[in-house]
């Protein structure tokens, strides 16, 4: 039973790593990684780590992906300016 | 089954790797580097696992030595949290690309032009 | 160096690394098998300190120096963020508030949520650190909970009550001094887990918010002067 369950884990994970790399566009692949991190850690808490599995909770599905969304949110601000320095050159 | 979860591992890390080779963004690299990365955690916690073992903690058990491998999870556990910095930090640089070059897509970035 | 090339390159040298990998998993021992020689090095140690949660005893008491290195990184990685995205002189920072950044039209319920549970959020973050010696937990998990508990604010909509309750100078000094207490007891005092434990999530939690405090400027407030 519990190999089972480790085995169906271990598939989720990879095809969430898969789904992660897969989704170009930066703010839904943040989404996705949020995903990926609550797979990571159910894998985690099956492999009997739960001090892992709890920071990995924390980090890969909260913090992480945040960050990462503040950052395309930070580029975009200087993106906005973009098409007219493009329409000068 | 016996060796599937260390290939499970080395795939999360291709795929990571494959991201990497074909981003057309910055931000999108980067978070394909935390996924290669994250292979590791995969690879050290599946090593460190043992059949019908509790985890390691003895607040309401009496300690016993049919445990999981404490060391990887205590190498995986600090690093989760300080690969979390890490990808703060390329992001940082990322956000700092797109000011000064006006463009996080990696093929534009051609030379170290100020 | 063309897309194309770059793909063939990554397909030629990832065969490579698949195949080789392949070949040491294979060579490793058995997944969930009995040989754990490093384990079975430390569980006796954890025992006998009377560390009922080994992996904390691992952290900050056998490999302690080991611990100090990571910290070190991770002060270094979010010193480094804070400075690359400091505000230049090319830039200038509004005030909070001076956009719609305000307090957002966002539903009550939305609102009511995110302030009923930033208390209980910020109480599970200081049980995890303060339990972190008998129960899973610690300084690292514990201090990400609480440094990324207060920014439920910015998520019922307040990003200038956010702004008001982070007072950064405060938590840059904290950092500063949890880094330093946290090298004096990994020298000096390794082995002394609860103090160890409060060291790191003190650092960890103000990490996180300087690090956040600063994508939130950059995402938020920072503007090119015109």
């Amino acid at each position: 039973m519990a190999d089972a369950l480790i085995v169906a884990a271990l598939v989720l994970t990879a095809f969430m790593a898969t789904a992660v790399v897969l989704t170009r566009d930066p703010a839904r692949q943040a989404i996705v990684l949020s995903g990926y991190g609550l797979a990571l850690a159910i894998l985690f808490l099956l492999l009997q780590a739960p001090d892992v599995a709890m920071s990995q909770t924390a980090v890969g599905t909260v913090v992480v992906p945040l960050i990462v969304i503040l950052a395309i949110h930070a580029i975009r601000r200087h993106h906005t300016r973009e098409p007219d320095r493009r329409g000068r050159e | 089954m016996s060796h599937l979860p260390y290939l499970v591992a080395g795939w999360i890390l291709l795929a990571g790797i494959y991201g990497l080779v074909t981003s057309r963004n910055l931000v999108h690299a980067v978070v394909c580097l935390s996924v290669a990365q994250s292979a590791t955690y995969v690879l050290l916690l599946t090593i460190g696992y043992r059949k019908k073992a509790t985890a390691p903690v003895f607040s309401d058990i009496k300690p016993t030595r049919n445990v999981v491998d404490p060391v990887v999870q205590a190498m995986t556990l600090t690093d989760i949290v300080v690969g979390a910095t890490v990808t703060a930090l390329l992001l940082a640089l990322t956000v700092q690309v797109a000011k000064r070059r006006g463009t996080v897509d990696p093929d534009e970035l051609r030379s170290l032009e100020p | 160096m063309s897309r194309r090339v770059r793909l063939l390159v990554f397909l030629l040298s990832g065969a490579g690394v698949a195949v080789l990998f392949t070949l040491a998993a294979v060579r490793l021992p058995d997944f969930g098998g009995t040989w754990h020689p490093y384990g079975e090095r430390t569980l006796p140690n954890a025992i006998r300190r009377h560390t009922p949660n080994v992996i904390s005893s691992i952290n900050f008491d056998q490999r302690a120096f080991d611990t100090l290195g990571e910290e070190l990184i991770l002060m270094a990685a979010a010193l480094a963020a804070v400075v690359i995205l400091r505000t230049v002189r090319a830039e200038q920072e509004d005030a909070a508030g001076a956009h719609a950044y305000g307090p957002a039209e966002v539903s009550d319920a939305l609102r009511i949520t995110g302030y009923l549970l930033l208390p209980v959020i910020m109480v599970t973050g200081v049980y995890v650190v303060a339990h972190g010696y008998i129960s899973p937990g610690g300084g690292f998990q514990g201090g990400v909970v609480l440094g990324s508990a207060i920014h439920l604010i910015y998520l019922a909509g307040d990003y200038p009550a956010l702004a008001r309750i982070r007072p950064i100078p405060m938590f840059e000094s904290g950092e500063a001094v949890a880094a330093g207490v946290f090298v004096l007891l990994a020298l000096a005092f390794a082995g002394q887990v609860k103090a160890m434990n409060a060291a790191v999530g003190l650092e960890v939690g103000c990490a996180l918010v300087l690090v956040l405090a600063k994508f939130f400027e950059q995402a938020l407030l920072v503007r090119k002067d015109a």
